[in-house]
């Protein structure tokens, strides 16, 4: 039996890059098929009625055909644009590192749907979060979860001992927190201060209502965010491009806040 | 090369693979149009030629607005009938071409060159935003267009703009999005319609 010509899936458009004069290849990610790359022909003319549907960021139902290379798109029709996403400077931001994540760890056509369910409840929580650094940490640990790299937390990744209340090292090429005496020579290793580990074991062993109750002051979200970055950059080999316009939009509202004073 | 084909060789061979490399023309394109000139009038090749070269030598960027210009500054920055109160930000230079067409806007531009996409690495650094701030400061500008495409990109940087522009004292304004002309509604996407429907006007 040969299998059918067209087929639809839901997906979230996670990148898109431009093909030809008015064409655009995109980087889909569903639910029952991973990772995948589509044409989606003449979606760059004004005139394109499926351009507004696959745009970056959006939740869509979409129609493919087979192709010999990669597959075409035929259709689509938005499930969720999240306006909000697209409205606000930090939260589109936000939502665009979690994709480049998901971008980086995927891997081609290997079906994860917790991942892809991850991703989608995290962009929803984005267009209602005030602030996405929780809503950010709790998808990088559950990500690093979803794709085997789950980070140990709860006892030295070396000896297996519990840790002691210390200031203890993350260490990134050991695959989780090393206690004092385990840590030396180890490298690359981050200094994680009490409260920070306290933080990340309790994003990664509750559900997303009990983490978004946390409240996390400037200095602790600054060394969570610093200590998952450095843990991540290590496992995707590579660095994460929306994490320097994070950082820019963050430096422009302190100065703008600094000037208002 | 594709397999079976007879590799051309010397000058062809040169002039198809530099015409390779230019966007929308493949390999097929590429030899046609070589062997084309081969056959054309040698005053034909030698305008051709001469174009390429000259486009090289005597476009520059206006150091105003940073279009692609032989004079400079260019010729909209330079024209006194223009209204100098007003400047259009845009992506590209060809930007420019489709807003003169409609022969509707009479105010100034700013080529970005580029708009924010963070994740192809391109930063705010990358594009010419210090520029405009450079030239908004102390001028006689009211009022700053954002003309950047309505996708996400055109968008952040849009909005990225106005934040630092804002401050400044200039009003700032975005093109109006909404339906295309000439388009069925039943197609629209959600962004475009709630937009179209939050920038209604009265008739």
């Amino acid at each position: 039996m040969s299998t059918p010509r067209t087929y639809q899936t839901e997906a979230i458009i996670i990148k898109k890059t431009k093909l030809g004069e008015a064409d655009r290849i995109l980087t889909l990610y569903t639910p029952h098929l991973g990772k995948i790359q589509a044409v989606a022909k003449g979606v760059r003319r004004p005139k394109s009625k499926m351009a507004g549907h696959l745009e970056l960021l959006t939740h869509s139902l979409v129609s493919l055909a087979h192709g010999r290379n990669l597959d075409t798109i035929t259709g689509s029709q938005t499930i969720n644009s999240f306006l909000p996403l697209k409205s606000d400077l930090k939260s589109g931001a936000c939502a665009l590192y979690a994709t480049e994540l998901v971008n980086h760890f995927a891997a081609d056509s290997i079906k994860n749907s917790p991942l892809f369910h991850l991703l989608l409840n995290t962009l929803h929580r984005l267009c209602q979060a005030a602030d996405g650094e929780v809503a950010l940490r709790y998808f990088e640990l559950h990500l690093l979860d979803h794709v085997g790299y789950r980070p140990q937390l709860h006892r030295c990744v070396s000896c297996s001992q519990p840790l002691k209340p210390a200031v203890n090292s993350f260490c990134s090429s050991s695959g989780g927190i090393l206690c004092a005496g385990c840590s030396r020579g180890r490298y690359p290793t981050y200094p994680l201060s009490i409260a920070a580990q306290e933080v990340l074991r309790l994003l990664q062993d509750n559900d997303y209502d009990a983490a978004s109750r946390l409240d996390i002051g400037p200095a602790l979200a600054g060394e969570l965010e610093q200590a998952m970055r450095q843990y991540i950059r290590y496992f995707s080999e590579r660095e994460i491009k929306s994490a320097r316009w994070l950082d820019a939009l963050r430096k422009q509202t302190e100065q703008a806040t600094l000037r208002q004073r | 090369m594709n397999k079976g084909q007879v590799p051309a060789t010397g000058a062809i061979n040169t002039l198809i693979q530099e015409l390779n490399k230019l966007p929308g023309i493949g390999p097929k394109s590429a030899q046609r149009i070589a062997y084309y000139l081969l056959r054309a009038h040698e005053e034909q090749a030698r305008l051709l030629a001469e174009a390429i070269l000259s486009l090289k030598d005597k476009t520059r960027l206006c150091s105003v607005c940073f279009n692609v210009t032989e004079t400079d500054p260019c010729a909209i920055c330079s024209n006194g009938q223009r209204d100098h109160s007003r400047v259009c930000i845009v992506e590209q230079p060809q930007d420019i071409l489709a807003l003169e067409h409609t022969g509707t806007y009479r105010g100034l531009y700013h080529v970005l060159h580029g708009a924010i996409s963070p994740t192809e690495g391109v930063g705010a650094e990358d594009i010419r935003g210090k520029e405009l701030l450079e030239r908004l400061r102390d001028s006689p500008v009211e009022e700053v267009i954002m003309a950047t495409n309505p996708n996400f990109e055109g968008e952040q940087t849009a909005m990225y703009l106005s934040r630092l522009i804002s401050p400044m004292g200039i009003q700032v304004t975005r093109l109006a999005r909404g339906l295309p002309f000439g388009t069925e509604l039943e197609y629209a996407d959600d962004v475009t319609l709630t937009r179209a429907i939050e920038g209604r006007q009265q008739f």
